[in-house]
């Protein structure tokens, strides 16, 4: 983080909503502009280079993730956060694997979102306790799954005990501060787990990552 | 190819039906397969002009599915109709004499079905429900054209004609003619004026055909529709109403928009349509749904859920699940906090559940309060069902109730 106020982008296609947010962001950050769809939003996030951007899932021409891979073929160092009332798993995880930091649903307190920003600006994951759940389900009992595919590379196919430990503290609704309390860590170990299990979200193969979110497990 | 049989009185059915829906309705009613049906009388038909005789008669004779009366019963109040029919007789004398003229018995033999098959069907052209006379007067549509005809493709249309009367006249030639070979000479003279048919009229059948298919789909996208309207206007208007009547309360509007906002999502992303919470709660997911309903609607809090994996219940994961929903009502009723957060995970050796506020929170310690008087009915419950309880809080902290119950598997 660099300590300055975080320069935002907000794209959404309801007018109301992004007024909403813009004035729960307050003077805690500096928005440098709207678009409600994707190609004015591809547009102008190129042009302005925001350090954030608040982007909602769906957009009227498509996923928000058409919005994060044009960006980050021209500016890969544009960070995005997802924000959306959609509560379907696999349009979250489309737009998490197409490269956005996190994931908040619209429910969210001015407070927390502000601190999502700032955390996402400073290079962090922001995982919600919905998010938190998405990827469990995910990547849940995939090792004891007899006659499933075995993983191509366990280290980004299989989340780590510790970090299936975090994620579902953070789905109870527990902080950073509070998983790293719980677990008699330091809350930057917790971000370093949290980052860890983004990565492996978005760069894992695993087929049935993008498939899972169909069917939900009947285990 | 046998479905079920339908034991009620034979009546033609509105959807499903062809021409009159006759085919359909001896389905119905025998159980043989409406395809088969179909081919043994379009078969019957040609076999002799008998056949679609009986047709026209059953048209007017069966009831169709939403009528009281037959189009039959209806005709005979109808003095125009019948003095139309009158009118057919001499009709049916002139072939009577042009048969004999040109010695072709066949001719006879065919005017007395095709005589009655035209009255009935100008008794069904004038007596028939709205929509079987407009299935009549599409059909006809190409035989009126003849004369008007659009002129986009008349050239298209003169070959097709030419080609029609070459064909017709030789099937003409081939009854008429034909004698040597009494067997074929018939068969194949009705071949011909039957490809006569087809390659005059042929292009128009089918754009009917395809506009029936069209209006058949466009009906069943407006019902969805209506159906649309009226989950939305039960659900979303409906609170949209009473949010304008509360707005001078924002908590009630914020619980209104809460349980809506609940229901539409739960409706768009699983499936469930609106006012079915109640049903179908046999998964562990389906009743942590229902706690967060029922839990928001009841108290002013807003209740996150979230959800890993799913599994069917038993009465043991019901009991946690009875714990789960005291708990979260108790966090709602004395924690203060805005937030509750459930969060259930079903694995395979066990269902975990956990309700935690941010609120007041309570020392454990302290002698029986009401809230500890429930944790101890959490606890109690839980236990009895094989499960355990732990409790975690301190005062000014919030606290957090976790549950846990083995699964059972089935052997």
């Amino acid at each position: 983080m660099t300590g300055a106020v975080p320069r935002v982008f907000l794209v959404d296609d309801h007018h109301l909503f992004r007024s909403g947010v813009r004035s729960e962001l307050g003077d805690a950050v500096e928005v440098v502009g709207e678009a409600d769809d994707v190609e004015p939003a591809i547009e102008l996030i190129t042009e302005r280079r925001p350090d954030v951007v608040l982007l909602d899932i769906h957009l009227p021409s498509g996923g928000g993730q058409l919005v994060v891979e044009a960006v980050k073929r021209h500016d890969p160092g544009i960070r995005f956060l997802a924000l959306s009332v959609s509560d379907a798993p696999e349009d979250v995880i489309a737009v998490i694997r197409a490269g956005a930091r996190g994931y908040v649903t619209k429910a969210i307190s001015g407070p927390e979102l502000i601190d999502a920003v700032q955390r996402v600006a400073g290079g962090d994951a922001v995982f919600s306790p919905r998010l938190a759940g998405f990827v469990l389900d995910a990547f849940a009992g995939m090792p004891e799954l007899a006659g499933a595919t075995p993983p191509v590379d366990p280290e980004l196919d299989q989340l780590s005990p510790r970090e299936r430990e975090v994620l579902r503290l953070i789905a109870r609704g527990y902080t950073y501060k509070e998983v790293a309390a719980d677990l008699s860590i330091a809350p930057k170990t917790v971000e370093s787990h949290v980052s860890a299990v983004l990565r492996k979200l978005q760069l894992s193969t695993r087929h049935q990552l993008t498939r899972w979110a169909t069917e939900r497990r009947l285990i | 190819m046998r479905g079920p049989r339908d034991k009620g009185r034979v009546q033609r059915p509105a959807e499903g039906r062809l021409i009159g829906g006759l085919g359909a309705a001896l389905s119905a009613r025998t159980g043989v397969d409406v395809t088969l049906v179909r081919i043994g009388l379009v078969l019957f038909g040609l076999a002799s002009g008998f056949g679609i005789a009986v047709y026209m008669v059953a048209w007017l004779l069966v009831p169709a599915e939403n009528e009281t009366d037959t189009i039959g019963a209806r005709s005979l109040r109808d003095s125009r109709g019948l003095a139309l029919i009158a009118g057919l007789v001499p009709a049916l004398v002139l072939s009577f004499l042009l048969a004999s003229a040109i010695g072709a018995g066949w001719l006879s033999q065919l005017a007395w079905p095709l005589l009655v098959s035209a009255a009935a069907f100008v008794l069904v052209w004038r007596n028939g429900s709205e929509s079987e006379r407009a299935l009549l007067r599409r059909g006809a549509a190409p035989l009126l054209q003849i004369g008007v005809g659009k002129t986009r493709s008349w050239k298209v249309f003169a070959w097709r004609a030419a080609l029609g009367i070459v064909l017709a006249a030789g099937g003409v030639a081939a009854l008429t003619v034909g004698h040597r070979n009494a067997r074929l000479a018939p068969l194949g003279g009705v071949a011909l004026v039957l490809a006569a048919f087809v390659v005059v009229f042929g292009p128009w059948w089918l754009n009917i055909a395809r506009e029936l298919v069209l209006e058949r789909q466009g009906r069943l996208r407006a019902e969805e529709t209506t159906e649309l309207a009226a989950r939305v206007h039960d659900s979303v208007l409906q609170t949209l109403a009473m949010i304008q009547r509360h707005a001078e309360e924002p908590q009630r509007v914020v619980q209104l928009a809460r349980a809506q906002e609940r229901e539409l999502r739960s409706w768009l992303f699983e499936g469930r349509p609106p006012g079915s919470f109640a049903d179908g709660l046999a998964t562990v997911a389906a009743v942590v749904g229902q706690i967060q309903h029922d839990v928001e609607a009841a108290h002013d809090i807003r209740v996150e859920v979230v959800v890993v994996g799913d599994c069917p219940l038993d009465e043991h994961l019901e009991a946690l699940l009875a714990a789960g929903r005291e708990a979260t009502v108790n966090a709602a009723k004395w924690s203060g906090a805005p937030v509750v957060s459930l969060f259930a995970e079903v694995e395979a050796d066990g269902v975990s559940l956990f309700v935690r506020d941010r609120g007041r929170g309570f020392e454990p310690a302290d002698v029986a309060s009401d809230r500890r008087g429930i944790a101890q009915s959490i606890n109690g419950r839980m236990q009895r069902a094989g499960g355990r309880a732990v409790i975690r809080s301190a005062a000014g902290q919030g606290s957090e109730v976790e549950l846990r119950m083995p699964r059972r598997r089935p052997a």
